[in-house]
């Protein structure tokens, strides 16, 4: 079989998210050392968690003290949209891929790990998503680790520029999907005009875990009863 | 502190896990098989906009970069391109400023 081309395959394309990662993870190892904790702690939380968001504001709750069903309830808000990604994922894995495959995939799914296997043709295979898991994994751990151990030795502007990296690796996603169907376009509109309005409207201000699961349920079930897209047409 | 980072990873990797391993048969309701068609588009612009303006501590920074992200994803740049070109685009009006 070829495995092992598409895990290879799946490494090139995950090599900009670690590089990515890497930067984004040390400003995490950063927080850590400034929270004076270990650096063993950096290490353990990023190598369990794998998520940005949800990592930042588990250190604040941890710091600040904060119950563990506070704890609890923040993660599961902040990464809900994981299970959207992952039911969505459901959709683009081989039907017959066992369980035991299905759980150690859904390890790796991030916002980006999720957004670069879009863009491989189906069915998505576990060794692809592998191949975009390693350099990922790898960058997001030893940033952190980087990060607390070295403190702001990165030049500011550079880890500071770096933070627009991901964003820039999603409008590469969203852009050329945009072009090729009008469809698209229209629930990217509709989608970025709701996020700002979230964004700009103080009493709107629910957090963007709550922010991102609404957007996505109403735009997605809207797009699909006024535009349904038959299999055929895909 | 340990207890409450194993929680938050159980929390974590639930939220991934259970979705993909319950739907294991495709589904096939148009409505719904439509909502997942958008919901890869949806979802990434609404973390994106109005988020990458600000992601950067300037402001005329971060526009400079996303607009220069922008136009190569128009191109159909690689990721990398689009991604290197943003973070150019920051650090070059960092350094202007």
């Amino acid at each position: 079989m070829n495995h092992n081309i598409d895990y290879k395959d799946g490494v090139k394309n995950g090599m900009p998210i670690g590089i990515g990662y890497f930067g984004v993870s040390m400003a995490f190892g950063m927080m850590v050392k400034n929270a004076l904790l270990p650096i063993e702690m950096a290490v353990f939380i990023s190598a369990t968690n794998l998520t940005s968001a949800g990592q930042f504001a588990g250190l604040n709750l941890i710091v600040m003290n904060a119950s563990m069903m506070e704890i609890a309830f923040t993660t599961f808000i902040i990464n809900l949209r994981y299970a959207l990604m992952s039911l969505s994922l459901s959709q683009r894995v081989d039907e017959k891929m066992s369980r035991f495959k299905r759980m150690i995939l859904a390890f790796g799914i991030t916002d980006e790990i999720y957004a670069v296997s879009l863009t491989k043709e189906m069915p998505l295979t576990l060794s692809y998503f592998l191949g975009l898991l390693t350099p990922a994994y790898i960058g997001w751990v030893l940033g952190s680790f980087m990060g607390a151990l070295l403190g702001s030795l990165l030049p500011e502007a550079i880890s500071d520029a770096m933070n627009i990296a991901l964003y820039g690796m999603f409008v590469a996603i969203i852009l050329p999907q945009a072009k090729k169907d009008r469809h698209k376009a229209l629930a990217i509109v509709l989608s970025v005009a709701l996020s700002c309005i979230f964004a700009f409207v103080p009493s709107l201000h629910i957090g963007s875990g709550w922010m991102i699961i609404i957007i996505t349920i109403v735009v997605s079930a809207f797009m699909a009863l006024a535009f349904p897209i038959r299999k055929d047409e895909i | 502190m340990i207890q409450s980072v194993i929680v938050m990873a159980v929390v974590t990797y639930l939220i991934r896990m259970l979705p993909i391993v319950l739907f294991q048969k495709k589904i096939t309701n148009l409505y719904l098989q439509s909502s997942l068609e958008y919901i890869p588009c949806v979802v990434l612009s609404c973390m994106t906009f109005p988020a990458i303006f600000t992601c950067t501590r300037s402001l005329a920074a971060s526009v400079v970069g996303a607009l220069a992200a922008m136009i190569f994803a128009w191109k159909e740049k690689s990721l990398i391109e689009v991604a290197a070109i943003a973070v150019l685009g920051v650090l070059f009006i960092e350094i202007l400023i």
